[in-house]
């Protein structure tokens, strides 16, 4: 219990208190609360360490490079791989108990469904399996909402791989969960595919249910979650809010005529790098209203001539590359 | 609750096999086995002109066991390669991951496969068996002592070799585990046919070759109990004791406490699938 704790930073302090909790305190706000997950397959060690939780209602971001270890987590969690160390909760549950997943959908990575069955008898198939009553109209719904309504009655084994991977998401949504684990949904999905998937997301955060999403499209998990745990070489590199973790801004200017004066204003606005006339300065998480008109008129005043003057956000793509390329020692930051 | 999920799995596992091209290649060679052993009893027929002699009834049991034989490695062929793509085969597409991570325990699920191969297996040994009973009838005129207490026992072997084919689909490829079943069946027939032999020439240790095989899998210490409801019981008085050689003849019925074991043996072999399975990473 000493390791991710310690190794997680300053962004895994909303994961701290709940690591030294025991069980039965725990709040039964969380959809996901895992700690302490370790799995080795023989030499290569998948996962080390990796504590995080998801709360009720939110929809959170599993990062991380090929290999990072995205997967295994998503299938501890559900019980399909075996820890060698931690524990897992879903929905207040324990995940040692096979009732944990009742309220859970997943769409695996690999996914592929009986090839004899139609998509409506996957479907049936699925809810019986879940344990809840669904009627035929709902789970023809289910079908519609991912564009299968006409193809109901086709055998699985006819589909296409998006069209496989469009009946998984109906699979994970249909047995009306309370928390939703889709391991890579669009990685088949055409273009339309991946805007419904959208909106999907979208409609879940907004009827309360949970979402774990592990994605390489940046801006998809930009756009629909509330958080983001970024995984690499098995541990947990950065876990926060978007807010948290794209707090930094920056402005950036061209200008000429900067003396020594002038530089020394800038370095008080916040750190700088300069290439010729091109200047970045990175400014606090919120910036006063004042401060980028007080250094515009300052520099003026410093006789800079001003050319640009262009506020930017940090994108989740550059702070991503950031975290993972600035490797280990970005962890103990 | 988990009743629920043996039957679902269980009628899962029966609709498989019926959509699946198992089921059609298995009806091709049943019905050509059939065909040709209506052929067989009817040529049997016109050469001793019935059953009267003893010569004639020993014919008679023979050919019936020898295409009774036919029909379970028809059985046991067809449930060893459908009890390794249903569990292996699933694992490794990744179907079993859907599955799996609903709120079901995975033993519920093994068990289900288990029930539906069983009703496959042994519906067809009846169905089959059945048949063939008929075409014996009406060309020889011969009926089996104890059709039902025969037909069960060769479901039992069945059930022996398909729970087989489930354990090592457990920690094997689907083709392999179908492959190495049926192979074990074999070895163990063939294990039987020599301490038929050794038993015939009064050899101890020979004889033992056959016993101790048929304690490891039972398929075939139930094979020969099967025959032995199929053969005529005054075989044994009229042919000598020579006959402990034939593969296709058995001088003695089953023993309770065999019928015991082959029963334990099941459900050890199904409890140490149902570990594996459970310990397996998907
Ligand atoms: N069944 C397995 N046997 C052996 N090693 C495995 C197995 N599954 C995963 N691994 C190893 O565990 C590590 C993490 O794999 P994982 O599939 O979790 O990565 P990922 O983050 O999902 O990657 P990707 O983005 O490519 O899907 C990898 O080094 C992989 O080689
Ligand atoms: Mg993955």
């Amino acid at each position: 219990m000493t390791g991710p704790t310690a190794r997680l930073g300053a962004s895994a302090s909303l994961d701290v208190g709940a690591e030294e909790q025991p069980i039965a305190d725990l709040p039964p706000s969380s959809a996901v609360w895992c700690s302490g997950l370790r799995k080795r397959y023989r030499r290569q060690t998948a996962v080390d360490g990796v504590s995080f939780t998801v709360g009720r209602g939110e929809v959170v971001g599993l990062l991380g490079p090929n290999g990072a270890g995205k997967t295994t987590v998503i299938k501890i969690l559900l019980g399909l791989v075996r820890p060698d160390a931690g524990e897992v909760l879903l929905l207040g549950r324990s995940a040692r108990d096979p009732q944990a997943r009742a309220g859970v959908g997943y769409l695996p990575e690999l996914f592929r469904y009986q090839p004899w069955l139609s998509a409506a008898e996957v479907l049936a198939l699925h809810v019986r399996l879940a344990g809840v009553t669904v009627p035929a109209a709902e789970r023809r719904a289910c079908l519609a909402l991912v564009g299968l309504a006409d193809r109901a009655g086709d055998r699985v084994g006819g589909f296409s791989k998006g069209m496989q991977q469009r009946l998984g998401l109906a699979v994970a949504l249909v047995a009306r969960p309370d928390l939703v684990i889709l391991d890579e949904p669009t990685s088949a999905l055409d273009p339309l595919g991946r805007a419904d998937v959208r909106d999907l997301l979208l409609s879940l955060k907004a009827r309360q249910v949970a979402v774990l999403l592990n994605s390489h499209l940046i801006g998809e998990v930009e756009r629909v979650c509330d958080r983001v745990v970024i995984l690499d070489k098995g541990r947990v590199a950065a876990s926060g809010t978007l807010a948290e973790l794209l707090g930094r801004r920056e402005l950036r200017l061209r200008l000429d005529g900067v003396d020594s004066a002038a530089e020394e204003r800038l370095a008080a606005a916040g750190a700088f790098t300069r290439d010729r006339d091109s200047f970045v300065v990175a400014l606090p998480a919120d910036p006063d209203a004042t401060t980028v008109p007080d250094l515009v008129a300052d520099l003026v005043g410093l006789g800079v001539r001003v050319h640009a003057v262009e506020p930017a956000r940090i994108s989740l793509e550059e702070r991503l590359l950031d975290i993972l390329r600035a490797g280990p020692t970005e962890e103990r930051r | 609750m988990t009743a629920r999920i043996v039957f679902t799995v269980a009628a899962l596992t029966l609709q498989e096999a019926a959509r699946r091209r198992v089921l059609r290649s298995l009806a091709v060679l049943t019905i050509t086995l059939l065909a040709l052993s209506a052929w067989g009893f009817s040529r049997l027929d016109a050469e001793f002109g019935g059953l009267t002699t003893g010569e004639a009834k020993v014919a008679a049991s023979t050919v019936l066991n020898l295409v009774m034989f036919g029909l379970s490695l028809i059985a046991a062929l067809g449930t060893a390669f459908l009890a390794g793509p249903t569990l292996a085969g699933e694992v490794e597409s990744g179907t079993a991951l859907a599955i799996l991570a609903r709120p079901i325990r995975r033993s519920a699920v093994l068990l289900g496969k288990w029930l539906g191969l069983v009703a496959f297996g042994s519906g067809f040994v009846a169905l089959a068996g059945l048949a063939q009973f008929l075409i014996v009838r009406t060309t020889l005129g011969y009926w089996p002592p104890q059709p039902a207490i025969g037909l069960a026992l060769l479901a039992a072997q069945t059930i022996v070799l398909l729970t087989l084919g489930l354990l090592l689909s457990t920690a094997i490829s689907p083709m392999a585990s179908g492959i190495v079943a049926v192979g074990l069946f074999g070895a163990t027939w063939i294990a039987g046919v020599i301490g038929g032999v050794g038993q015939a020439l009064a050899n101890d240790s020979v004889a033992r070759v056959g016993t101790i095989s048929q304690m490891l899998l039972p398929t075939d210490g139930l094979w020969r109990g099967a025959m032995h409801a199929f053969q005529d019981q005054t075989l044994f008085t009229q042919v000598g004791p020579g006959f402990g050689a034939s593969p296709f003849l058995s001088q003695a019925p089953l023993t309770t406490a065999y019928l015991g074991w082959a029963g334990l043996w099941v459900v050890l072999v199904l409890v140490l699938a149902g570990l594996a399975f459970q310990r397996r990473d998907l």
